[in-house]
């Protein structure tokens, strides 16, 4: 018998004042898969996100989570499937501490009046556990490092309780260190609670990191599909970001890992 | 008991009826502490539910021209001579529930149209609107008969001289439905405080949400200018002086501020009718005297309330 997928995308298209930025977008992702979307600037991946949590709306095609046509779903019922975590940045106007903002997480299982669900608090502290920010429960966010306020945002995310969570460059920004720490817990999520990851990333080596599929955009469209040791391939790269790369090979995992082609590296 | 008549204690329990001092107290003084109390708990509860719709602390009704939105629609009123009341409301009352509902859509609408507006273009336009309406405001005065302007600059002024429960009973139901729908949104406002984005990801029904904020607002701020006049800054001090003490999250932030902003404006009104006693002072001079370095010690505070945009 065929796994219903998690998330089946059928021709997703959505303009905005008549300029196209997404063009029949299709795919189809397995529950407990990790989906990276990769492509170059403006390519329309994190508006692709965004149509999919209904932040964006206005969007045609047809998208079925779990089975069940997107456009039937209260924006609660939503959350409750599915997570979104922004792009980091932007200031906070009033700043919650990390439990509080963790706690935000929960709306969506609100009751009459926003009256508490009763696993509220066993989440939350689950959730902050997970991702090791319990050292930092009582800071207020705008106290935070990049790093850390990056994991307050998966903990947020992960406290919501959702299967499917999308991510949105989640590794931008961040030092090496940090990249490293939100990757790790990224797979620990996957692959200990089930979680299937959707993640954008404009960097290619982070999407051959993650293993799993991949999905390539450009000018709003979908120009490959597949796994991702194929996409380490100079014919694909190139059709997709329109410049030259090469590969090394990582000594210890055998992965390949690409270089953008740049002068000085051919000279 | 404080005012420009000193009532005492002793008279006001008396059984007699009768004596002058325990009419002053149950007929003048009980029902004006009751009326600031409801305007000041509005007010507050008003600004807190804008900032945090507008993620920023120094958007509130008053700042953002809802309050001379309400006060061009009750100049209008006062001006045409709308006497007749439905539903016991007031023809004032309704045309400034109707000029804020214009007002706030104005604001709403600049707000769609610039997504990414900042602290400061919010403002300014908050400034353009303010000035719009006094324009026609000043218009209305012009051609209005010597009667009709004095009424309406006196109301301009805000005040709480009222006699009897009629005012404050008139306020109670819109302030009650406002906190009610507000309360019940408190959820909705700490995620929108943070982003709509944010919020909608989280299943929040953002533009439902908004629009009964919006509509909770101008209930409340409506019907207390309406009858009270435009009182400035108790939206813009209460509820920023409670999310220091208390934090943001708006399911405490609520309650505290209704009680802060209730008990601030009867304060407020003591002061103005003690200071320069037996002279009484309309309130609304009274909260700008204190709210505008307020304001401006806001916009002048380090920190990052330049770049804290939508």
């Amino acid at each position: 018998m065929m796994m219903e997928p998690a998330l089946a995308i059928n021709s997703l298209s959505l303009s905005i004042r008549g300029k196209p930025i997404l063009r029949g977008v299709s795919a189809n992702v397995g529950a407990g898969e990790v989906w990276s979307i990769i492509g170059p600037n403006g390519a329309g991946k994190s508006t692709l996100l965004k149509c999919l949590m209904r932040i964006h709306g206005g969007w045609t095609g047809k998208v079925l989570l779990r089975g069940r046509d997107l456009a039937v779903f209260s924006q609660r019922e939503l959350a409750r499937q599915v997570a979104y975590v922004p792009q980091a940045g932007g200031n906070q106007a009033f700043p919650f501490t990390v439990r509080e903002y963790v706690r935000l997480g929960r709306y969506a299982w609100s009751g009459f009046f926003g009256s508490p669900h009763p696993e509220d608090a066993t989440r939350v502290e689950n959730a902050i556990e997970r991702t090791d920010i319990g050292g930092l429960a009582q800071r207020t966010l705008d106290t935070l490092s990049g790093g850390e306020r990056q994991k307050v945002f998966l903990a947020a995310a992960l406290a919501q309780g959702s299967g499917l969570l999308l991510l949105d460059e989640p590794a931008a920004f961040l030092d090496y260190r940090h990249q490293a720490e939100v990757a790790a817990l990224i797979r620990r999520l996957n692959q200990d609670c089930g979680v299937t990851i959707v993640s954008v990333t404009h960097d290619v080596n982070a999407a051959l990191q993650a293993g799993g599929q991949v999905l390539a955009l450009r000018d709003g469209e979908a120009v490959w599909n597949g796994r991702a040791d194929d996409l380490a391939d100079a014919n694909v790269l190139q059709s997709i970001f329109e410049t030259d790369f090469r590969f090394l090979e990582d000594p210890s995992t055998g992965l390949r890992l690409v270089v953008p082609q740049g002068e000085r590296i051919s000279a | 008991m404080i005012g420009g008549q000193a009532v005492p204690l002793t008279a006001i329990f008396q059984p007699s009826n009768h004596d002058p001092a325990a009419m002053i107290f149950w007929k003048i003084r009980l029902p004006r502490v009751l009326l600031a109390w409801l305007a000041g708990a509005g007010l507050a509860a008003a600004g807190m539910a804008f900032q945090a719709l507008f993620r920023n602390p120094l958007a509130t009704p008053f700042t953002l021209g809802v309050s001379s939105g309400a006060s061009l629609g009750a100049a209008l009123a006062v001006r045409l001579g709308w006497s007749a009341s439905g539903l016991g409301v007031s023809g004032t009352s309704l045309g400034a529930m109707g000029g804020a509902f214009l007002a706030i859509a104005i604001v709403y609408g600049l707000a769609r149209l610039k997504h990414d507006c900042t602290a400061g273009s919010m403002l300014l336009a908050g400034v353009a609107v303010n000035f719009f309406f006094s324009s026609l405001i000043l218009l209305l005065q012009y051609t209005a008969d010597f009667y009709d302007t004095f009424r309406i600059l006196r109301w301009l002024m805000g005040g709480l001289q009222m006699v009897g429960f009629d005012a404050p009973l008139r306020v109670l139901p819109w302030v009650a439905l406002g906190c009610v729908l507000l309360a019940s949104l408190a959820g909705e406002l700490n995620l929108l405080s943070v982003s709509e984005d944010l919020a909608a990801s989280r299943g929040v029904a953002v533009n439902r949400a908004k629009t009964l904020v919006f509509l909770a607002v101008s209930c409340m701020v409506g019907v207390i200018v309406a009858i009270c006049g435009p009182i400035g800054f108790v939206g813009l001090m209460c509820p920023h002086i409670c999310r220091l003490l208390l934090g943001p999250d708006h399911r405490y932030l609520l309650p505290a501020t209704l009680l802060f902003g209730g008990a601030f404006l009867v304060i407020c009104d003591t002061a103005a009718r003690t200071v320069f006693a037996p002279t009484e002072l309309p309130v609304g001079i009274f909260t700008s005297f204190l709210g505008g370095p307020f304001f401006l010690w806001l916009l002048l505070k380090p920190g990052k309330l330049g770049e804290a945009s939508a």
